[in-house]
């Protein structure tokens, strides 16, 4: 027994890291290269869902807004799912194959969360908005990291294709919907939990390439659960 | 008719030449002069079958999914390495898209009859060990495989039979087990012991050298073949070394980069069958490749390669 824990205790987490990093940000070229000008409506998209409900308002946002804000995070998810993960990520780690049924998941959960009328309510407390338009922004300006890490424009992670920018903008949205059944509070933490989980395992995978860019979603993950925390001690 | 004499200026120019090649670095002399030899080779013990001191791993260097320029990338690779003389190609189902992207360089080969396929079975399913090679079959577009190894040790209790039971149906040629970094020695010894394996791969270069306590004696004690993974600790040996100018020693084996360094360190030794570094550049390649020419280091430099390494 002690060998068998010592050999699994040997391993690192560069030892379970199967591709390189230049074949890891080539994914994001090639999916952007196949889909454009599709992942740049993607990215007005999701701004837009973001705007929707976290602007500066003297009353609530329209139902039908929040409502297509959340259809629009579903398609997000459901198309990052297919045409990242599981056509371009996981022919070279299998993991992605199945996160991508997991982000299959998270978009059916957020659908019936965009269609079923009074599921939600617009949450007001001033510290989660801004929590969520700091996670939103985030989300919003993941594009800019290529350039910045020396990569080329192609190689932009854009919200509704790329899995790091679509977690962080669904947590954002999230933050500032308060459930009002059963079913929605479920399904939010459903959404929630994958979303958290996806940002832990980025900033691993990250990480272990050496990469500063693994600061985002860890930073992302953090925020979220401190203004998910905050909220329930109130 | 004799030829005419040349011009006074054209024999000064020669002569000029001449002491400049007599002058040349002795690396640079020896590489041209190894440059076209074949590639070194050693026995398989149990065969007798000669296999060339270099070979090609795919870890990592090979994953590179559906990417058209990746593939291409790899093919040259490929191309270059049997251009080189090189043979053993190894892989394994745990390395992602390596292996198709290893069949369809094959494939725009035409299969070379060089080829010597070296695969391997990871699973933890014993029944699934059949199913499993032979989609790694159909991916590497091969008949059969020159060799199949239980990779890590992986249900080698039940795979090991299997493959044993292969060999003698004739539907491969040779069985082997590996370990990498390190782990589990004793238990790949207790296996080198006890069962009729042709190879053995193992972790083994200038820093990680555990296996010249007891494997490497074995494996030549037992006739059986050694390869030789992560020469370079998957790059990191050669970053921390690439800095640092070459010790003097090295032009008297022929080497220009450290990666050849490495690379004759580990083939030098004489349990040791072949070395199998992985790259996806082809000027790598071929830089790896010439570690198979030219003069080895014998046992004393040997000794003065590891400890100058070490002290670095």
């Amino acid at each position: 027994m002690s060998e068998w824990w010592s050999t699994w205790l040997s391993y690192r987490p560069g030892d379970f890291l199967m591709f390189a990093p230049r074949t890891y940000w080539r994914l994001f070229e090639l999916v952007n290269t196949a889909w454009w000008p599709a992942p740049l409506a993607a990215w007005a998209a999701g701004a837009a869902a973001l705007w929707a409900h976290t602007r500066r308002r003297a009353a609530a946002p329209p139902a039908w807004a929040g409502r297509a804000a959340l259809a629009v995070l579903a398609l997000a998810w459901a198309c990052t799912g297919s045409l990242f993960l599981w056509q371009r990520f996981a022919p070279i780690h299998w993991v992605a194959g199945w996160w991508a049924g997991l982000f299959g998941a998270a978009a059916l959960m957020l659908l019936a969360l965009a269609l079923r009328r009074g599921a939600w309510v617009p949450e007001s407390a001033r510290g989660r908005l801004r929590v969520a338009r700091a996670l939103g922004l985030a989300a919003l300006l993941m594009p800019l990291l290529a350039p910045a890490a020396g990569r080329p424009w192609a190689q932009a992670e854009l919200f509704g294709i790329a899995p790091d920018p679509t977690a962080l903008l669904t947590l954002a949205v999230l933050l500032v919907l308060r459930p009002q059944a059963l079913w929605a509070r479920w399904s939010m933490r459903g959404v929630w939990t994958l979303a958290i989980a996806w940002c832990l395992q980025s900033a691993a995978t990250l990480a272990t390439m050496e990469a500063w860019e693994a600061a985002v979603p860890a930073l992302g993950a953090a925020a979220a659960l401190w203004a998910l925390g905050s909220r329930r001690s109130r | 008719m004799n030829p005419p004499a040349p011009p006074p200026r054209r024999a000064a120019l020669q002569a000029l030449a001449a002491w400049a090649c007599s002058a040349a670095a002795p690396a640079a002399l020896a590489a041209q002069a190894a440059a076209g030899e074949a590639p070194l080779t050693r026995p398989i013990p149990s065969s007798g079958e000669q296999l060339p001191v270099i070979g090609l791993g795919s870890w990592i260097t090979f994953n590179v999914g559906t990417d058209r320029a990746g593939r291409d990338a790899s093919f040259e690779v490929v191309r270059a390495f049997f251009e080189e003389g090189g043979r053993l190609i190894d892989s394994s189902p745990m390395y992602g898209s390596s292996q198709p992207v290893i069949g369809e360089a094959l494939a725009r080969l035409r299969h070379p009859a060089a080829l010597f396929s070296a695969e391997k079975v990871w699973t933890g399913d014993a029944a699934g060990g059949p199913r499993q090679i032979e989609a790694t079959r159909r991916h590497w577009g091969v008949q059969r495989f020159d060799l199949m190894q239980v990779h890590n040790l992986l249900a080698w209790q039940q795979h090991l039979p299997m493959l044993l039971e292969m060999k003698a149906a004739g539907r491969l040629r040779y069985v082997g087990i590996t370990t990498s970094e390190g782990r589990r020695h004793a238990e790949i010894e207790r296996v080198m012991r006890e069962a009729p394996i042709d190879f053995v791969q193992l972790s083994y270069n200038l820093l990680d050298r555990e296996a010249e306590q007891r494997l490497l004696p074995l494996a030549a004690e037992r006739r059986i073949a050694v390869i030789v993974n992560r020469p370079f600790r998957e790059g990191a040996l050669l970053r921390a070394l690439a800095r640092r100018p070459l010790p003097g020693w090295a032009a008297e084996i022929g080497c220009s980069h450290w990666a050849q360094v490495a690379l004759k360190f580990a083939v030098s030794h004489p349990a040791v069958t072949c070395a199998i570094p992985a790259t996806s550049q082809v000027a790598h390649l071929r830089q790896n490749m010439a570690a198979a020419r030219g003069p080895m280091p014998d046992a004393a430099l040997r000794r003065r390669m590891a400890e100058a390494v070490a002290a670095l």
